[in-house]
């Protein structure tokens, strides 16, 4: 990174328009749509975006916060520092004007509040309310004049407002369309009255091919849906809502449904029902949802029966923070619920990974006929952010091993193969019958509780399927970098593009450092861990949560001293945070020093 | 809702599995499971298009012994699981089994939303008053006073009433039998079966074992008058609350949408504009 000048953004550097947005307000007025509304415009102008939002657990009041980071190329994180504060009241401001960096732009409402001036910010006083009041009549409409500043400020192109504007009230009635239109029109029209004009000019992006612009949410219900899921089970919870809120207006029209229930025990049971009876389902749970699921999960491992369950983590443990991030369920994810009990957990990295990932999460179910648990988290599972037009023949989509006609005539459910996976009868089929089987049993599916020796053969066939899931996650492993770096990163999950941007500041720089990131921790790619480690002199591995749940999981398996990088304050890792800590360890490596490896500290 | 077969007359022992019971000899459930033998038979139910749902308990192993597809899932949760087995295959018979533990306990969570909803299967309690497998604990529907091993100086809670409880909540059958009147428990069964939504049956089933009820039951048995209206669901509350006996037969029915139907009609009206490909979906978010 570049450092700042007053005439120019933070962020831009090499040539590259990089301007990153932030919208600040009282929660429930208006402020995520805003943002959202920014966002879409921005993509459609092409410029690539990544979007970051804080709001609230309560519906209405507290605080809210919509960032969007535009920039014509390629973005891995939420970025450094804030180009332009549009700041709704005093208490928007009072936040984040410390981000903004120095000759940053301040959009203040002058009819809420006059923030003390600064020489090393550049303000613009626009009377928001009034404007809204007095013309439109609507106060609410001083997020869509705030837009309309936006857009002639910084020369964002009207008409991809006009545009959005149009389709997103077209529904309530032609007034309410006009009265958007008119609100953008009174901002734009002030800025030129008042003979403003911003040194920022984003004007159009230089992406020409047609993007998507998706949540890690919305792209991961996109991606079951093309994996071939067509029941869904869930109970609402932050912030998983939307996935099944997608799929309950998705799924119809494909000939499915979603069924909302009565707790998260009971979706996991509808979802374990449905696959048994031949349908691919999923559930999408948080924390609290998974913890009660746990159960279920063991019934679906013991019984061997494929399921997709999503958990996109919060802030723990209990309640804990509803809609803020975590990294903490790694854990509960891999070793929740009791007995030996092996279920494979996934980690999506990116909203572009959040399609894709949760297909291969439905190939790995069907193919092993076992739990797969994918850990998203409330970052990205919130964040919008442009991606090429997914392609759902990148991952083929597989099904279960059906029994063959011999396989039918004296049908053994659990039968003992070479690879543990048993052929897998659906109700309907003559000769299939059997039960699936929750008390351990033996190949037939018969109860055998008191079978000492079974019980070994059982749980062998059950954690055998690892050897094949392995050979997998060796192969969906994540590099960048160097190959063989003096100092190695190891990350998981949303953690991936943030890593992704430390490193090549740190590159940048002369360091010598190279990062992997898995996508299946559980049954962990331990050639590629094992290939990677070798030859370091030191490995980071940055967690979003207090104790490094996986670098504990590592010390299991590598006699190797490696050091935390844990952040645990409900918000994701900065690129600058990773920076920072590759240079505190490569000074100390070149110093023939040890770094000690230590828990979250802010 | 059952799905009849073949010309040829299923006997009941076609429906007999090679797993035998591991129920105690004179347990009630061996009753409850050759009535369902019976009314299989009787309805000619394809075997390879039934599905045994079981809970965990003594009666949770019924799944192991009917000759049919089956699920022996954990504790409480037969409800949840028949449900999915339902959504995703709507024309299979499914068959919900469960003990008074496993229902009204830890499972009791769910029944009034089975009852809700009204899915098309069937549910059958074996109500024997304790919980058999872990040696005769009191149970939900135990008498005030009973006495066991978690209750040495007796039971102090007020036992449950499974009719009222459903009646209630809002099932659409609701129907109560005894073990040691399969001919009749088959029939109601069979009843229960043929009704189009979520039909539930109380099947008094005595613990020979940890509550023998042998003897205090028969003298309190009774029948469900002959002239009670059963889609009268105030007069079957009322039947139900009447505790001093215990009625057998048909409190209430009615005819209400299933959830297979509703779902059915959810999907005709999200596909009004025709079946979407994934692309259109795609281009919602450009």
């Amino acid at each position: 990174m570049s450092e700042s000048t007053l005439s120019k953004p933070h962020n831009s550097s090499r040539g590259v328009i990089d301007v990153v947005f932030r919208v600040g307000g009282e929660g429930g007025e208006g402020v995520i749509s805003t943002g959202e509304l920014l966002t879409v415009a921005l993509a459609r102008a092409g410029y690539e975006i990544y979007t970051f939002r804080t709001y609230p657990a309560e519906i209405k009041g507290g605080h809210a916060n919509y960032q969007v980071r535009a920039s014509g190329q390629l973005l891995l994180s939420y970025g450094a520092k804030v180009d332009v504060l549009l700041a709704f009241n005093e208490e928007a401001y009072q936040k984040h004007v410390g981000d903004v960096h120095p000759g940053g732009v301040v959009i203040f409402d002058a009819d809420s509040f006059t923030p003390p001036s600064a020489d090393s910010l550049i303000y613009y006083s626009i009377p928001l309310t009034s404007l809204a009041t007095e013309k439109i009549g609507v106060k609410l409409t001083k997020n869509i004049v705030a837009l309309g500043v936006c857009a002639q400020l910084f020369d964002i192109p009207l008409e991809t407002f006009e545009a959005l504007l149009r389709e997103k009230f077209t529904r309530k009635g032609e007034a309410v369309v006009q009265k958007n239109l008119q609100a953008l029109h009174v901002g734009a029209d002030y800025v030129t009255q008042q003979q403003k004009r911003d040194e920022i000019r984003m004007g159009r992006g230089p992406r020409q091919t047609k993007e998507l612009v998706l949540s890690g949410n919305e792209s991961l219900a996109l991606g079951a849906i093309a994996a071939g899921c067509r029941i869904y089970a869930g109970y609402p919870i932050t912030p998983a809502t939307d996935i099944m809120e997608f799929l309950a207006r998705e799924l119809p029209k494909l000939g499915g449904y979603v069924v909302q229930t009565e707790d998260e025990i009971a979706a996991l049971g509808v979802v374990l029902g449905a696959s048994f009876a031949g349908k691919k389902a999923m559930t999408a749970t948080s924390g609290p949802g998974f913890s009660l699921m746990t159960e279920m999960l063991g019934l679906a491992v013991a019984a061997e029966i494929p399921a997709v369950v999503v958990d996109v983590q919060r802030v723990g443990p209990s309640t804990g923070m509803p809609t803020k991030t975590e990294q903490g369920d790694f854990y509960v994810a891999c070793y929740g619920g009791h007995g030996s009990c092996p279920r494979i957990v996934m980690a999506l990295t990116s909203v572009e990974d959040c399609f894709y990932g949760i297909m291969r999460a439905f190939n790995i179910a069907e193919q092993f006929q076992m739990p797969v648990v994918v850990l998203s988290d409330a970052s990205l599972g919130h964040r919008k952010a442009t991606v090429p037009v997914p392609d759902p023949s990148r991952v083929p989509v597989l099904e279960r091993r059906r029994p063959s006609a011999e396989e039918l005539v004296a049908y053994k459910r659990y039968r003992f193969t070479p690879d543990h996976v048993s052929p897998m009868s659906i109700p309907g089929m003559e000769g299939g019958g059997y039960v699936a089987e929750g008390l351990e049993h033996d190949e037939v599916g018969y109860p055998a509780a008191s079978n000492h020796e079974n019980h070994l053969q059982l749980t062998g066939k059950r954690y055998g399927k690892f050897k094949a899931v392995e050979a997998i996650a060796n192969d969906l492993v994540r590099q960048y970098g160097e190959p063989h770096p003096e100092i190695g990163i190891i990350g998981w999950g949303s953690t991936e593009g943030v890593i992704r941007e430390a490193v090549q500041m740190a590159v940048d720089q002369g360091y010598s450092v190279g990062a992997l990131h898995p996508k299946i921790l559980y049954p962990q790619p331990l050639a590629k861990l094992r290939n990677f480690i070798e030859g370091t002199k030191a490995i980071i591995i940055p967690e979003v949560n207090y104790t490094g749940q996986f670098a504990t999981s590592l010390r299991k398996r590598f006699a190797y001293d490696f050091v935390q990088l844990n952040k645990c304050i409900g918000l994701p890792f900065t690129p600058k945070e990773v920076f920072d800590k590759i240079e505190e360890v490569a000074v100390n490596v070149h110093a023939g020093r040890r770094i000690p490896a230590h828990a979250a500290k802010l | 809702m059952s799905t009849p077969v073949a010309e040829s007359q299923p006997t009941p022992q076609s429906y007999k599995t090679d797993e035998h019971p591991i129920w105690c000899p004179g347990c009630g459930d061996f009753g409850v499971l050759d009535s369902l033998y019976k009314a299989l038979a009787g309805l000619k139910i394809d075997p390879k298009d039934l599905v045994v749902v079981s809970g965990i308990g003594c009666s949770g192993r019924t799944s192991g012994f009917v000759k049919s597809y089956g699920f022996h899932s954990v504790h409480g949760r037969v409800l949840p699981v028949a449900l999915g087995v339902k959504l995703a295959n709507p024309s299979l018979t499914v068959i919900g089994v469960g003990g008074d533990g496993d229902g009204f306990a830890i499972g009791g969570g769910h029944i009034p939303h089975a009852a809700r909803r009204n899915p098309d299967f069937t549910y059958l309690i074996m109500d024997n008053a304790t919980y058999g497998l872990t040696k005769g604990q009191y149970s939900p529907t135990s008498q005030v006073g009973f006495q066991a091993g978690s209750t040495p100086y007796g039971n102090i809670e007020q036992p449950l009433n499974p009719l009222a409880m459903l009646i209630a909540y809002g099932a659409t059958f609701v129907a109560q039998g005894y073990s040691g009147k399969p001919r009749e428990l088959a029939e109601m069964i069979r009843r229960a079966m043929e009704h189009r939504g979520f039909a539930f049956i109380n099947i008094i089933s005595p613990c020979i074992t940890f509550y023998n009820t042998y003897k205090v039951i028969p003298p309190r048995l009774a029948e469900v008058p002959v002239n009670h209206d059963v889609t009268n669901r105030a007069k079957a509350f009322e039947l139900a609350l009447q505790t001093d006996r215990i009625a057998l037969g048909v409190f209430y029915q009615e005819t209400r949408p299933t959830f297979e139907e509703g779902v059915a009609q959810t999907i005709t009206k999200a596909q009004a504009a025709g079946p979407p490909r994934l692309e259109e979906i795609f281009s919602e978010f450009s």
